[in-house]
């Protein structure tokens, strides 16, 4: 008989199939019970648009290949200004005082908001989306990365100091690895933020990419293509997630957020 | 580095210590001697005050502390919570800096130009409270963490860490992380670390405090035997009377606001000292005057 532990870790592969059974169970009821055409399409027609959708070459080499670039290449962007800028304001205090009240107005404004702006300053190719992509990434990792380089135990800068450490050795041995998971929790949700802010770019300009598709499949009112897309951008957010989830799990093995069984 | 006791040791007492690799490893390890005090003090607090400003105003810690503590002597300081036992401590591991007064260890001032000697410094070895161990290193990577800082290789340090997990009873969780140890493990592992560079010098701040009695007891028998097989000089916060009585060779007793030495009780059971000392009428007479000594206070 499996144990309560083993039917925990194998619990999301049963329960997941499952689930998506009755979400379909509950489309083919509503599309049988009468919904529109163009509101819902039955997910026979979605399966089979999915595979039209996936068989077209441009749909790879072109709109899938340049939202992954953009969000990809916000993120990076994000990532790296965010570890910098988190470290400097985590680290000089008096600087973060300075520019707190800044970052706070920055964070509360809808981002979203601001893509038309950079549609005008970068144009309607790549860069405006790959700009807005890392914007939304930044603050979550610049923040997490702050709250990191300020939430080093106490207790461990005591080890270091009464074992004579350096700069340089209390850097490597204790502040990046204390530091780590607050990197990695940032880029989680940075990472999620960078897909969705490439989308939006796409949205409002450009004749490229993913969310460009789910424009023009809107204005040519079809639905299961619509739907199609909506699919393919899931599969695309997840398995960005799903790398930088096994980034973490290489490199902080250590750490609760990998050694509480969860489920992605 | 280590400016230890070949000179007085053998002549301070004929204790009786078996052959660890501890042992043999300490002679090893370059005396050098120059400052062979005549009285052989280890430790050396002269008249130690310690203020702490708060936006209240400010707290007198402690207050004109005068200890001299031999080496390879035991001590235990008791007292009340807030009593200042802890910043005593810290001020002898030079990780506060004293408001006034001198603090020597080797016979060398601990502080000078502002900042701590390293050299002194590093004859000292911490115990904390909580074991502080680093959760992303194995247990044998944090035993082995001073060496590491030290620029010792690898495969030695590790060879060392694996030597004093034999010692402090880790054996076969070397390479677990310290999430995976019970309290009373991470401690042993925590004491294991400050070993881990044979430091003349042992300060522990209340390290079984977070402990079951039973594992407490456990622990205080060990930490007997690795006192006296390393001949170290071991100064231990404690709350507990009976701990103190039956680890010290002298109890320090402090009284609180302004933290202030009480008085000083010797303690001079034989070692190695078996839990049913606590029995006996002596270790009961001792335990009663320093428990009315502090309830004096109340």
């Amino acid at each position: 008989m499996p144990g309560k532990e083993q039917l925990m870790r194998y619990l999301p592969w049963i329960s997941t199939p499952v689930l998506l059974a009755v979400i379909l169970g509950l489309w083919n009821l509503a599309v049988s019970l009468g919904a529109s055409q163009y509101t819902l399409p039955p997910p026979g027609e979605v399966y089979d648009a999915l595979l039209e959708l996936i068989r077209r070459p441009d749909v790879w080499t072109v709109h899938m290949r340049t939202t992954l670039v953009e969000a990809v290449a916000g993120f990076g962007i994000g990532l790296v200004s965010g570890v910098i800028v988190g470290a400097v304001l985590g680290r000089v205090v008096w600087l973060e005082r300075a520019v707190r009240p800044m970052v706070v107005a920055l964070q509360v404004v809808p981002k979203v908001a601001l893509v038309p702006l950079f549609v005008i300053w970068f144009g309607f190719g790549m860069t405006s989306k790959v700009i807005v992509a890392a914007i939304l990434a930044f603050f979550p990792i610049m923040l997490n990365v702050l709250l990191g380089v300020r939430s080093v135990d106490p207790g461990h800068r005591d080890v270091m100091t009464s074992l004579n450490a350096g700069r340089w050795q209390t850097f490597w041995a204790l502040e990046f690895h204390s530091t780590l998971p607050y990197v990695f929790a940032g880029m989680e949700v940075g990472i999620v933020f960078a897909v969705i802010g490439a989308i939006v770019g796409e949205y409002l300009g450009g004749n490229e990419g993913l969310g460009f598709l789910v424009v023009d499949t809107l204005n040519a009112l079809n639905a299961p293509e619509l739907y199609a897309v909506i699919i393919l951008l899931a599969v695309l957010g997840y398995l960005l997630f799903f790398a930088v989830n096994v980034a973490k799990r290489l490199m902080i093995p250590w750490h609760e957020s990998v050694t509480l069984k969860d489920i992605t | 580095m280590r400016a230890g006791g070949n000179d007085s040791s053998m002549t301070q007492q004929g204790l009786k210590t078996a052959g660890t690799p501890d042992i043999a490893a300490r002679e090893g390890s370059g005396v050098t001697g120059s400052r062979a005090v005549g009285a052989s003090a280890e430790l050396e607090l002269v008249e130690v005050s310690k203020e702490f400003h708060a936006r209240s105003g400010s707290v007198v810690a402690l207050k004109d502390i005068t200890l001299s503590i031999r080496r390879r002597e035991f001590v235990a300081l008791v007292g009340r919570s807030g009593c200042g036992k802890t910043t005593m401590l810290r001020i002898l591991a030079g990780l506060t800096h004293p408001t006034r007064g001198t603090v020597l260890a080797g016979g060398r001032p601990l502080w000078h130009d502002g900042g701590r000697d390293p050299e002194t410094v590093a004859r000292l070895g911490l115990v904390f409270q909580d074991a502080h161990l680093f959760p992303w290193y194995s247990v044998e990577e944090n035993i082995a963490l001073p060496l590491k800082l030290r620029g010792v290789g690898k495969a030695e340090r590790l060879e060392r860490a694996r030597e004093l997990c034999a010692l402090v009873g880790l054996t076969g969780f070397e390479r677990s992380y310290p999430r995976e140890l019970s309290g009373g493990m991470r401690q042993r592992a925590a004491i294991a670390r400050a070993l881990s560079y044979r430091p003349g010098v042992l300060l522990m701040d209340e390290p079984f405090g977070a402990l079951d009695a039973l594992t407490r007891e456990k622990m205080n028998l060990e930490l007997q035997s690795l006192a006296m097989a390393s001949e170290s000089t071991v100064v231990l916060v404690t709350h507990s009377i009976r701990e103190a009585v039956f680890l010290a060779d002298r109890v320090v007793l402090l009284s609180p606001r302004p933290g202030r030495i009480r008085s000083i009780t010797d303690v001079d059971f034989r070692r190695p000292r078996q839990l049913d000392v606590e029995a006996e009428p002596r270790f009961q007479e001792i335990v009663k005057e320093l428990r009315s000594q502090l309830d004096e206070e109340a």
